[in-house]
């Protein structure tokens, strides 16, 4: 059976927590490892916070969509804004890579998600915003109980 | 959860105690924080405990380099102590410990740094 949950709230830093202790109660009912939910939580936060920075450009106006679904041990995650969009996609996930050092950003963000999940899809037009899919499938830990 | 930090002078060296979530919110109280007492007191080391640390994402792989990039300019070094796995995980990916050292506690940082 598969279970939905969408949220939205506002571009704002301090909803960036909000937003991974929900998804991560949200996931809870998967009964993860505690490393998976620190995945998950530490990608959401990776995702909400490129929206607010770079989508919104610290615009609390913005606002940022989440769309969680569970189904057997399968995770996606759809986390989405309608900001400034990224011109290269390709540039934007290289390691290290940010558009704004200034603001001490690391240019980890991409690199975090793709470690931490199975899949990661980045879909973007400038002007009009950024979508990233995300996909995890939980290890089966149910089999080391018995 | 919030970002608590304790700071302590010792010698030359910023000692920073971390606990809770830091995060892009919370790393901006952190550089102001840790900024300003670099600042203020000359100093020219810096020993990070994150022992109590339970949240990081790469905001604070960024407010880290940002400080470590600081003391460089005085020629200090940046020791990390009491890191859990989950955190040392994202400085592993980052290749962050390729630039500063890390130790299992306060006490070993600062042996590292000549002190204690």
């Amino acid at each position: 059976m598969k279970n939905v949950m969408n949220l939205q709230f506002s571009a704002l830093s301090q909803n960036e927590s909000f937003a991974r202790v929900t998804v991560a109660a949200f996931i809870a009912q998967l009964d993860p490892t505690m490393d998976e939910l620190t995945e998950i939580k530490t990608v959401v936060s990776e995702a909400v916070t490129n929206a607010i920075i770079h989508g919104y450009d610290n615009d609390p106006n913005g606002l940022v969509y989440i769309t969680v679904s569970i189904e057997d041990h399968l995770i996606e995650m759809i986390i989405k804004d309608v900001g400034i969009g990224i011109e290269d996609v390709e540039e934007a996930r290289q390691p290290l890579f940010t558009t704004k050092p200034d603001l001490e950003r690391s240019g980890m963000g991409f690199t975090i998600m793709e470690n931490f999940m199975d899949e990661v899809e980045v879909h973007s037009q400038p002007g009009s915003g950024t979508e990233i899919r995300l996909r995890k499938h939980l290890q089966n830990h149910k089999m080391l109980c018995n | 959860m919030s970002l608590t930090m304790e700071m302590e002078i010792k010698h030359e060296i910023l000692c920073i105690r971390l606990s809770g979530e830091l995060d892009h919110h919370t790393a901006d109280e952190l550089r102001e924080e840790a900024s300003n007492a670099i600042i203020r007191n000359n100093v020219r080391h810096i020993i990070l405990n994150l022992e109590h640390l339970s949240f990081m994402d790469s905001s604070g792989l960024g407010v880290i380099l940002g400080r470590y990039k600081q003391i460089k300019q005085v020629h200090g070094e940046m020791v990390v102590c009491a890191i859990s796995p989950a955190i040392q995980r994202l400085f592993d990916m980052s290749g962050l410990f390729k630039i500063m050292y890390l130790e299992p506690t306060e006490e070993f940082a600062l042996q590292r740094l000549g002190v204690a």
